[in-house]
C-alpha cells in the first residue's frame, strides 16, 4: 500500500533536461569537492545507495535521484552549503521529515537535498509569552509534548504530526482538524529564522505582534521551500482547553449531513473540530479500529467542543439541538476522554484504513465552500461510475476541506490512468464550485497541472515574479508550485473540460 | 471581478497612464487614514467608486467586498446576521473603506486574542502596476494554492497594487461579554496580564492607562461568569464598557487626541509593538497599553532615535503614528536583506513605481 499521487506525465518532470550520465558524474564530483571544503565529510552523501532514501517524500509516485544530499548540523553549515550552491548554480531542495503528500521535497536531478533532520532541538518554551522556539527539524507533536507541563500546546495538528517537522509545516502552511477554531500554521507562527538562497541570514516576523514593513511572513509560510530556507521557528502556544467533548451524529443521507454542517455555523457555533465521513469510509475505518461506528448511516459527523467545563456544557447542548433539527438519526456525546478518543480513532486512521481495503489510494485535498458539500459528494458519486473506481470520503467539513481517497491498483496502468482523470475531475469541479485545488497538502509537483486551471497566465507570472524577488536565480526548489506556460498549454490540450474527455465516443474503460 | 466594470476599467486606464508617464498615484479610499505612514504624494487614484458587497454567505463565514465599500456598511450587513469582523478595525473618522482597512492593516483591541486583519484575509483581487487584474487566495479558509499574496496586501499601504476586492473571514458576534477593571500600576497590570494569557480564560481585550486596567471577556455566558469570579475586579456597566472600548478602538480617547498645538510642541503619538512580556518601556511622557502588554502607545516628545532604541531594547519596533516631523521616517528601518526583498517585491508588482511611492519607506 502506498499513497501515490497524480502521476500525470505531462510537462517537464523535475530534473528533466538532465545531463548525460558522464557529465552528471563530473558535476557531482565538482559539487562534492566544493561542499567538502565547508562541511564535515560525513554530512555529504552522494553514492546512490546513500541517497536512495531521499528519492521521494510521501508522494512516492515521483522519484528522482538527487545529485548530492547534505546533512548540516549547524546554521553556519547551512549558510556555507547555500553559498556553495549559489555560486555554482546548483538547485537546493530543503527537506524535513519527508512526510509531504504533494512532492514538495521531490529531489531535482541536478540539485542538492538539504536535509534539516539534525536541527531537532527545542530551544525554548516560554510559558509567560506562550511561545516556543524550535529548530526546523523538531516534530510537530514534540512541541506540544514539551509544552504540556505548562498547560500549553501547539494548536495546528496535521494528521502526520507524530512525524512531520515544524519547518515542513511552515513550508506547507499545514492545517489539521482544529484549524476552523485555531487557525493554520500561519496563524500560529510568529517568527521564522532562516537563510536566503545566497546564504544570508534573515528573519521574518517577530516575537512582537507584528514587524515593520510588508508582512513577509505571510508569503514565506506556505511557500514550499521556494523563497528561503527555514532553520528556526517561534510558534504561539495555546492554553490547553480544560475539557473537550465530541458529538458523533449519524445522518441517513449526505444532503442533510452537508446541511447540518452549514447549520452549525449559521447558529454562531465554531466547533473545535467538525469532520465528516461517508458510509464507505466509515465501513473501512470500522473494520480497522472497531469503534462502534454507525454502519447504517450515509454519513457520520464528528463535532467537537472545547473550553472551560461551563463553555463546553453550554455549547454541547446547542450543538445537539442544531444537529437534531438538521435531521441527525442518531447522536452520541462522549462522556469521557477515552470515549472521545475512540470517536476520533476512526477519523485519524482514515488513510491507513483505506490502505487496508485497496492496494493503492490517491488522496485529494481540495477545498470548497461548505454549502456545496452535498453537491460535491454527489458529483464524486457519479465520477465513481464514470471512471469505474471506488472513492471513500473524509472531510474537514468545518472548513470545506475534502480528502476523497480514490482507490485503485497502481499495478494496473489503466486503473492508474483512470485514477488520474478522476483526481483531476475532482480538482476541477472544486475550482468550479468556488474552491481551491489544495487546502493543506500543497501544490508541490503533484498539483502543477491543476494550478493551470485555478490561475490565469498573468497570475502565474506574478507568482514567478514573487519568487524572483526572493530568489532571482530560481535555485530554491525549482519547478514546484508554479507551472510553466508550456506545461499549462500541454495540459489544456487534454483538459477534461466540464467532465468531457477529448473524443468522448471512444471506448476507454 | 469583471474587468469591463466601468469603475474598474477607469482605474486600469489611470494606472496605465501613470505607468507610461511614470507619474506617481496616491491610492485613496475614504481618506480617513491619510495621516498614517509617510505623507501621500501623486495624483489621487480614487477607489471609493468601487463599492458594494459582492457576496456574503453567513454559513460560509466569508464575505467578499469591493474595496471602496464603507467599513460601516460592511459591519452593518454582518451584524444583521449576528456576525462581525472579529479584529475590530479602528475607524478614525466616518468614511473609512474596506480597502483602506486592509491596506493599513490596523487591528483593534480584540486583536490580542483573535488575530489581525491579515489573519482574516482569504483572498484579494488586485490591480498591479502593469494594469493587470489578478486574483489570489479565494473564498475558503483553507487554501494553499500558490504563495499567499492576498495576505501580503494587508498592511502593504498600497505600495504593491490597488486592492479592488477582498474576501474576509468573519465570525459570529460573541454571545456575551463583560468588562472588568482593576486599579493597578503598570508593573502589576503587566504581570497579571501575562499570567492570565497563559491560562484558558475567555480574555478578549485589555487596556491599561493611568493606573487602571480594563479587561474584556467574551464568549459563552456560562464561561464568562466563571471567569469573572476568578479574575475579580470591578464590573463595568455594559453601556459604559461599549463606549470605553469604542474610544480605545477608534482612538477617540483623550490619550490619543493630538492637537496642532501638541504637534507644535514636538509631542508625538508612537506605537510600540513588543513581546507581551517585555519589561516596562522607559520613556518620558504618558503611556497606554493594549493587547495584553504587546502594544504600547506613547505620547512623548522624545527623539525618534530614543523611542526606536527603547522599542528595540524591548524586542520590538516603533511606529510614529502622529507627529509634526516625519522626516526621520515613520516605520522602523529594515535590515539590508529585508529591504532587498522589499525592493524585489516592489519591482515584481509595480515595476514603474507608481503606487504610493514613499508612503512606507522613502526608497520604496
Amino acid at each position: 500500500m502506498h499513497n501515490t499521487g497524480m502521476n500525470t506525465s505531462l510537462g517537464a518532470a523535475p530534473g528533466a533536461g538532465a545531463p548525460t550520465e558522464a557529465s552528471r558524474d563530473e558535476r557531482q564530483a565538482d559539487v562534492v569537492a566544493a561542499l567538502t571544503a565547508v562541511l564535515p565529510r560525513g554530512a555529504i552523501l552522494f553514492r546512490h545507495e546513500d541517497t536512495a532514501p531521499y528519492e521521494c517524500d510521501a508522494l512516492t509516485a515521483y522519484r528522482t535521484s538527487p545529485l548530492v544530499v547534505v546533512l548540516p548540523e549547524t546554521e553556519m553549515q547551512v549558510a556555507a552549503t547555500l553559498k556553495v550552491c549559489h555560486r555554482m548554480g546548483v538547485p537546493i531542495i530543503a527537506r524535513g521529515a519527508g512526510t509531504g503528500l504533494s512532492g514538495g521535497a521531490t529531489p531535482h536531478h541536478g540539485g542538492v537535498i538539504l536535509s534539516l533532520a539534525k536541527f531537532n532541538r527545542i530551544l525554548e518554551i516560554d510559558a509567560g509569552t506562550c511561545t516556543a522556539v524550535a529548530q526546523c527539524g523538531v516534530r510537530n507533536l514534540a512541541i506540544s509534548e514539551a509544552a504540556a507541563p505548562y498547560g500549553l500546546y501547539y494548536a495546528p495538528d496535521p494528521s502526520s504530526q507524530i512525524a512531520c517537522t515544524i519547518g515542513g509545516n511552515v513550508a506547507e502552511n499545514s492545517g489539521g482538524v482544529h484549524c476552523l477554531k485555531y487557525g493554520l500554521t500561519l496563524h500560529n507562527v510568529l517568527r521564522v529564522r532562516g537563510f536566503m538562497v545566497d546564504g544570508e541570514p534573515v528573519e521574518f516576523g517577530s516575537e512582537a505582534p507584528d514587524a515593520a514593513g510588508l508582512d513577509l511572513i505571510s508569503v514565506v509560510v506556505g511557500s514550499e521551500g521556494m523563497l528561503a530556507v527555514t532553520t528556526e521557528v517561534t510558534v504561539k502556544l495555546t492554553p490547553k482547553p480544560q475539557l473537550a467533548r465530541c458529538i458523533m451524529a449519524s445522518f441517513e443521507d449526505i444532503e442533510s449531513a452537508g446541511a447540518a454542517v452549514a447549520s452549525v455555523i449559521a447558529h454562531g457555533i465554531i466547533p473545535a473540530g467538525l469532520e465528516l465521513m461517508d458510509k464507505a469510509m466509515t465501513a473501512a475505518v470500522e473494520a480497522f479500529v472497531h469503534a462502534d461506528y454507525d454502519l447504517g448511516a450515509a454519513a457520520i459527523l464528528l463535532c467537537e467542543s472545547d473550553g472551560t467545563p461551563e463553555e463546553v456544557a453550554e455549547e454541547i447542548v446547542r450543538m445537539e439541538e442544531v444537529l437534531v433539527a438538521a435531521g441527525a438519526s442518531r447522536i452520541e456525546v462522549s462522556c469521557d476522554e477515552a470515549q472521545r478518543l475512540k470517536f476520533w480513532s476512526g477519523r485519524k486512521n482514515a488513510f491507513p484504513a483505506s490502505g487496508g481495503i485497496s492496494p493503492d489510494y490517491m488522496c485529494m485535498d481540495s477545498t470548497i465552500p461548505r454549502r456545496r458539500l452535498a453537491e460535491m459528494l454527489r458529483a464524486i458519486g457519479q465520477m465513481q461510475s464514470k471512471y469505474s473506481l471506488r472513492c471513500v470520503n473524509v472531510f474537514h467539513a468545518g472548513d470545506g476541506n475534502l480528502h476523497p481517497l480514490i482507490l485503485f491498483d497502481a499495478e494496473d496502468p489503466d486503473e492508474m490512468r483512470r485514477c488520474e482523470l478522476f483526481g483531476a475531475d475532482i480538482l476541477e469541479t472544486s475550482v468550479r464550485l468556488g474552491g481551491t485545488v489544495t487546502g493543506e497538502h500543497g501544490v508541490g509537483v503533484e498539483k502543477l497541472n491543476s494550478m493551470c486551471v485555478q490561475f490565469s497566465p498573468l497570475e502565474r507570472a506574478q507568482f514567478l515574479a514573487v519568487k524572483r524577488a526572493f530568489d532571482p536565480l530560481e535555485l530554491l526548489n525549482p519547478g514546484k508550485v508554479i507551472p510553466t506556460l508550456h506545461r499549462c498549454a500541454e495540459y489544456g490540450k487534454m483538459h477534461v473540460h466540464r467532465g468531457m474527455l477529448p473524443f468522448p465516443n471512444l471506448p476507454r474503460f | 471581478m469583471d474587468q469591463r466594470d466601468p469603475v474598474l476599467a477607469r482605474l486600469i486606464d489611470q494606472v496605465e497612464r501613470a505607468r507610461s508617464h511614470r507619474a506617481p498615484v496616491d491610492i485613496r479610499g475614504g481618506g480617513t487614514k491619510a495621516f498614517y505612514g509617510r505623507p501621500p504624494k501623486g495624483e489621487p487614484l480614487d477607489v471609493a467608486g468601487l463599492s458594494g458587497i459582492s457576496s456574503y454567505e453567513p454559513t460560509e463565514l466569508v464575505v467578499t467586498v469591493r474595496a471602496g465599500t464603507l467599513l460601516s456598511e460592511l459591519e452593518a450587513a454582518l451584524e444583521e446576521h449576528g456576525q462581525c469582523l472579529p479584529f475590530e478595525p479602528p475607524r478614525f473618522s466616518p468614511g473609512g473603506t474596506v480597502g483602506g482597512m486592509v491596506a493599513a492593516g490596523l487591528s483593534g483591541p480584540a486583536r490580542a486574542s483573535v488575530g489581525t486583519v491579515r489573519d482574516h484575509v482569504l483572498g484579494v483581487t488586485l490591480l498591479n502596476g502593469r494594469g493587470e487584474v489578478l486574483t489570489f487566495g479565494g473564498q475558503v479558509a483553507k487554501n494553499v494554492a500558490g504563495y499567499d499574496v492576498s495576505r501580503l496586501m494587508a498592511g502593504s499601504l498600497g505600495i504593491l497594487g490597488v486592492i479592488c476586492e477582498v474576501s474576509l473571514k468573519v465570525l459570529p458576534i460573541h454571545r456575551a461579554s463583560a468588562t472588568l477593571c482593576f486599579d493597578w500600576d503598570e508593573n502589576q497590570a503587566l504581570e497579571q496580564l501575562n499570567l492570565w494569557a497563559s491560562q484558558p480564560l475567555p480574555m478578549n481585550a485589555s487596556a491599561w492607562h493611568g493606573g487602571r486596567l480594563h479587561v474584556r471577556l467574551a464568549g459563552a455566558a456560562a464561561a464568562l461568569s466563571a471567569a469573572c469570579d476568578k479574575l475579580g475586579g470591578t464590573a463595568v456597566a455594559p453601556d459604559a464598557a461599549v463606549t470605553w472600548w469604542r474610544n480605545v478602538r477608534d482612538q477617540t480617547d483623550e490619550f490619543f487626541s493630538v492637537s496642532d498645538a501638541d504637534l507644535g510642541n514636538g509631542d508625538c503619538l508612537w506605537r510600540l509593538s513588543v513581546p507581551a512580556t517585555a519589561a516596562p518601556v522607559k520613556l518620558p511622557g504618558r503611556q497606554f497599553i493594549e493587547w495584553h502588554g504587546a502594544e504600547r502607545w506613547w505620547r512623548t516628545t522624545a527623539e525618534p532615535r530614543e523611542v526606536r532604541a527603547a522599542a528595540a531594547l524591548a524586542g520590538g519596533h516603533a511606529t510614529l503614528i502622529r507627529g509634526a516631523d516625519k522626516s526621520s521616517g515613520v516605520f522602523t528601518p529594515l535590515s539590508d536583506v529585508l529591504m532587498r526583498i522589499h525592493h524585489g517585491l516592489k519591482q515584481a508588482f509595480d515595476p514603474a513605481c507608481v503606487f504610493n511611492p514613499g508612503r512606507m519607506y522613502a526608497e520604496l
